[in-house]
């Protein structure tokens, strides 16, 4: 639980400081030796050298929507399932059958998603 | 085994015994973060320079040889050009999100890399849900990526973040029912917990049928999660020039590189955690001489040795298949590796519960 006394909530905010100062560090280093120019075509998005043409910050494919609205249903799943998952050794089979109906709740999601043809790359 | 915790302590004590109690664990927590610094940059060298090699090996060529001897300097030589490289700041960018975006990713990273168990008592965070704050932390990533994609203004850099965004949340679900199926014949989620209970054989031999299946959907898992292999997509060099970081320049784009190969570190240091033993040496009941001669070499040399045969396995992966189509890539998630990860799980489950062998 702990290292040397100190709690591992205070450890994981001081991992979470050394990457910002990592990369602040190495951003300040750069700003000072990198050169500067001012051409004003530099500031083009990339776009294999043609004009661009309209703005980049635009709706998009529905595809992506659907996936991500399925990740949200799974990802909560593996929420609950996580603390199962510990202490499945001690409660035995009566958690197996608790987590089976649930399970089954949820792969009858997922059956009908594919049924459905959410699945589907369109 | 030695076990470093002696080696912390005595540095404990050493403080308390001149300073009070607030004051040592301040200088502690210095000393943790620069020794993370350093770990991470070590390692980041380390793997920039073994792909290329390995790359080169695999295509039959020698890679890096002329800075330094066998190329040894060329990562140096990179990292120094890539920081004397302008910073080009665009024209429509959201300049927040622009400048956030590599500090999330590389901050995910960092929280991952500093919960790996690198030697007996050298680990930094071991909380007791271990494991399931490794997968809370690695969503951060997908957050720094979709940033850069957005505020880029720029079409290939969205469309890249929202393959990378659509690949990394599909695939997460995977690689957390392949650690959940571990958690359940650990009994535990602190990693030194999972260490712990390995010490009687590693979880890839003791774990029956159930621990290879997810061995295998770990291994698939991990590598789309990296973005690396034949998943790599959102950065598809033919039809999206960079990905999601197309429009970042020197350093900012070195960040994005830097934490993509910490990342194929770590996620190799937790397959070796959750399924080759972390840091415990090979052992073989009943053979005690054999035993004895394994707790000779170093936990840390266990750990890493693991690790480095783990990337090796992603990078052959990666230069020997060809890359897959998105349709593919999601279809293989959601109609073969999930539900096998799922019916694994409950077989797992079987086995703990029951006792069963096979």
């Amino acid at each position: 639980m702990v290292l040397i006394g100190i709690q591992s909530t205070t450890l994981a905010v001081t991992a979470a400081i050394t990457g910002v100062v990592l990369v602040a560090a190495a951003l300040i280093i750069a700003w000072l030796i990198a050169p500067r120019s001012y051409t004003k075509k530099k500031g083009e998005p990339y776009e294999c050298g043609m004009p661009t043409r309209g703005d980049s910050m635009a709706q998009f494919h529905v595809g992506y929507y659907l996936f991500a609205i399925l990740f949200l249903m799974f990802d909560v799943e593996t929420v609950f399932l996580f603390p199962w998952a510990t202490i499945c050794k001690e409660l035995a089979a009566s958690a197996l059958l608790a987590v089976g109906t649930f399970l089954v709740i949820l792969v009858l999601g997922l059956a009908y998603a594919w049924k459905k043809g959410a699945l589907e790359w369109k | 085994m030695f076990d470093f915790g002696i080696v912390t302590k005595w540095i404990n004590d050493l403080l308390l015994g001149v300073m009070p109690q607030w004051l040592a664990t301040t200088i502690e927590c210095a000393i943790v973060g620069v020794a993370l610094l350093l770990m991470y940059s070590v390692i980041a060298i380390i793997y920039i320079f073994y792909e290329r090699k390995v790359c080169g090996w695999i295509q039959c060529r020698l890679g890096p040889m002329r800075v330094g001897p066998w190329g040894l300097l060329q990562v140096f030589a990179d990292v120094f050009k890539i920081l004397t490289k302008e910073l080009i700041t665009l024209w429509d960018t959201d300049r927040l999100l622009f400048m956030l975006a590599p500090y999330f990713v590389v901050v995910a990273s960092m929280l991952m890399f500093a919960c790996l168990p690198w030697g007996n008592g050298l680990q930094m965070i071991d909380m007791n849900i271990g494991v399931f704050f490794i997968a809370a932390v690695s969503s951060i990533g997908v957050l720094g990526i979709l940033l850069a994609g957005w505020s880029s203004n720029s079409k290939y850099t969205l469309i890249g973040a929202m393959r990378s965004g659509a690949q990394m949340v599909s695939y997460e679900i995977s690689t957390g029912i392949a650690m959940m199926t571990v958690i359940c014949l650990a009994g535990t989620m602190s990693i030194s917990g999972i260490v712990e209970a390995q010490k009687d054989g590693w979880f890839i031999f003791t774990g029956h049928i159930p621990a290879i299946i997810a061995f295998v959907i770990y291994i698939i898992a991990a590598n789309a999660e990296n973005n690396r292999g034949p998943f790599d997509l959102p950065e598809a060099e033919h039809e999206l020039t960079a990905g999601y970081h197309t429009e970042y320049s020197g350093i900012h784009f070195g960040f994005f590189y830097l934490a993509e190969y910490l990342n194929l570190f770590i996620v190799s240091g937790i397959a070796a955690l959750l399924f080759l033993g972390g840091w415990m040496p090979l052992h073989i009941s009943g053979l005690d001489a054999f035993n004895n001669v394994m707790d000779y070499i170093p936990s840390p040399v266990w750990f890493l040795g693991k690790a480095f045969f783990m990337s090796f396995v992603f990078m052959w992966i990666r230069w020997s298949f060809p890359r897959v189509r998105i349709d593919q890539m999601l279809k293989l998630e959601w109609k073969y590796l999930m539900p096998l990860g799922l019916f694994n799980l409950v077989l797992m489950a079987l086995c703990v519960s029951f006792g069963l062998h096979f």
